[in-house]
């Protein structure tokens, strides 16, 4: 199994100057012909790198614990600096994994169906009386209806007030937010994942992140609580169909004068939505009506 | 309550042209209680006057402040909260981002000296002068949909900000698209050690008044807030008073709202 970090083909990400690849990768292609160019181009399947996505889903190397691998719907790494987007079922599993600590999830959500409902953060904080997600926690939109709900998390930094970053930001903290260069945006990123569902910047709310915290004193001041360490994951139910929207980049309060940011481990598999006999549909009155909203809603609709 | 009435006998209501009245069986919002205390204020910025309009409780509202002008809301009868939207007057797809405001301050709440940044980072107001502790960017706004998860079934035909939102953005060429997370002058949502973050009692009162200076032609949208399931309009909707002013070219905005302020203490 040869992989990309040893390959002078493929350019890590941000090794090498714009347009500077070493002149070796030249001679490593015969490519004067249509067919050898062909036959080049296909001895380079097959390889592994440290990000991409693994299909089918069910052969991820990182298959979750306890998940069994032929359920899965979404097997990926995401780069550093990278982002992805899928459309799920109502009732899929999605797990975010943080295997170095330095991953931090920019995340949207949106109901596939109808975009125009989207997670609304304002909501997603004063609904529960919570601003830190946690586990339990429901991810609203401005409907009044779950559009997923946190059912695991081992790590327990969150942020839902600061969003992500834009070009701006970046190019005040760092000097570059172009998007082929070292310190893209999640708004950057987001954008473009937007645009490949038909959507645009008109259709991005404010975002949450998870894996980097960030908490707020009492003159209001936000405190960088920054990451729980290595190997912590979040699981979500999708409670509705799911447009998901990841971008994952370095939190716009993470205080490195570096742009540091980890890989981060995207799995979902097939699964059942939240039903009335379980305890989280009435754990609180709040979470309940919005249940009752979400289920009143998917009825409908025959989902 | 105006909106726990159950019957079906019409009631008379004030109409919105000409100071009639219509029988009506249409479960209107509260307005405020007869008697309340109304301070109409005045601009805490000096200049010329280019706009002076009084905005009805419940209703929505909106107007372009010019760059460089500066508009003064006035809480006229206390605690009202004046939920408030911002937009790029020349591109509206640019509209205010509370998540950017707060982290490029590093701070939760809105005071004076705050920048309201918009979706692209960039400066779309500037709060010049400031008369209640902390302004509110987190809580949001109410909606008859979120209303029924915070309230319950029964007040999903009471009118709500998002409402209001949404016919103010259609009469603008907006949409459901353009709403996000708004700001909310005079309502008060503390963050607790814990998390545990809501709407409480507010820290205003008739006549505190909070200026916000356009950066870039803003399209600002505000609806007064009818909800009366919380303290966010202390249980009294009562109006608003918004002033646009275009600041005497000698004048320092921070001086002047200095002297506004000194001047209403000293009163």
């Amino acid at each position: 199994m040869t992989t990309t970090e040893s390959s002078t083909a493929v350019p890590q990400h941000g090794r090498y100057a714009t347009g500077q690849a070493p002149a070796r990768a030249r001679d490593l292609h015969l490519t004067d012909s249509v067919r050898s160019a062909r036959d080049d181009a296909r001895a380079q399947g097959g390889q592994v790198g440290a990000w991409m996505p693994y299909l089918p889903a069910s052969d991820s190397p990182y298959c979750p614990p306890g998940v069994d691998a032929a359920a899965l719907v979404w097997a990926e790494t995401v780069a550093p600096g990278g982002y992805t987007h899928k459309v799920l079922a109502r009732g899929t599993r999605l797990r975010f994994d943080d295997p170095g600590g330095d991953a931090c999830a920019h995340l949207l959500l949106f109901n596939a169906l109808e975009p125009v409902e989207r997670l609304n953060v304002a909501d997603t904080q004063k609904v529960p009386w919570q601003a830190y997600p946690g586990q339990d926690h429901p991810l609203l939109s401005g409907d009044g209806r779950v559009l997923a709900v946190v059912s695991g998390d081992s790590s327990g930094r969150h942020d839902a007030f600061c969003g992500t970053t834009t070009d701006a930001w970046n190019e005040r903290k760092y000097g570059d937010a172009r998007p082929e260069g070292p310190s893209p945006s999640g708004r950057g990123l987001f954008l473009k994942a937007a645009a490949k569902h038909g959507l645009t910047r008109r259709d991005l709310p404010p975002s949450l992140s998870f894996f980097q915290g960030v908490r707020v004193e009492p003159d209001g001041t936000l405190t960088w609580q920054g990451s729980a360490g290595a190997g912590t994951h979040v699981e979500l139910v999708a409670e509705m169909p799911l447009l998901v929207l990841v971008a994952n980049v370095a939190h716009p309060l993470d205080p490195r004068p570096g742009y540091v940011v980890g890989p981060l481990r995207v799995h979902a598999w097939r699964g059942a939505p939240t039903g009335p006999g379980e305890r989280r549909f009435t754990a609180t009155p709040e979470l309940h009506r919005a249940y009752l909203n979400t289920v009143d809603y998917c009825e409908a609709r025959g989902l | 309550m105006a909106t726990t009435r159950t019957e079906t006998t019409p009631v008379s209501c004030p109409t919105a042209a000409g100071g009639g009245t219509v029988a009506s069986t249409v479960p209107v919002g509260a307005v405020h209680a007869e008697g309340s205390p109304l301070d109409w204020g005045a601009s805490l910025v000096e200049g010329k006057v280019v706009l002076d309009e009084t905005v009805a409780p419940n209703a929505p509202w909106s107007a372009v402040v010019r760059t460089g002008h500066v508009l003064t809301i006035v809480d006229v009868g206390g605690n009202q909260s004046a939920d408030c939207l911002l937009y790029n007057a020349d591109d509206p797809e640019e509209r205010y981002s509370v998540p950017d405001t707060l982290a490029w301050q590093g701070n939760a709440y809105v005071r004076t000296g705050t920048v309201l940044r918009s979706s692209e980072g960039r400066p779309l107001m500037t709060v010049v002068a400031n008369e209640v502790d902390r302004q509110d960017t987190i809580g949001g706004a109410c909606g008859k949909e979120s209303n029924t998860l915070r309230y319950g079934h029964h007040v999903m035909f009471q009118h709500g900000c998002r409402e209001n939102f949404l016919a103010e953005a259609l009469r603008r060429g907006l949409g459901v698209r353009d709403i996000v997370s708004n700001l909310n002058w005079f309502m008060n949502v503390p963050v607790e050690a814990d998390g545990a973050l809501g709407i409480v009692d507010g820290m205003s009162a008739p006549g505190r008044r909070v200026a916000v200076r356009a950066e870039t032609d803003a399209l600002v949208m505000v609806s007064n807030c009818p909800q009366m399931n919380n303290p966010c309009n202390d249980f009294n909707p009562t109006p608003l008073r918004m002033i646009v002013v275009e600041p005497a070219p000698v004048a320092d905005d921070s001086r002047s709202a200095h002297a506004a302020r000194t001047a209403k203490e000293g009163a």
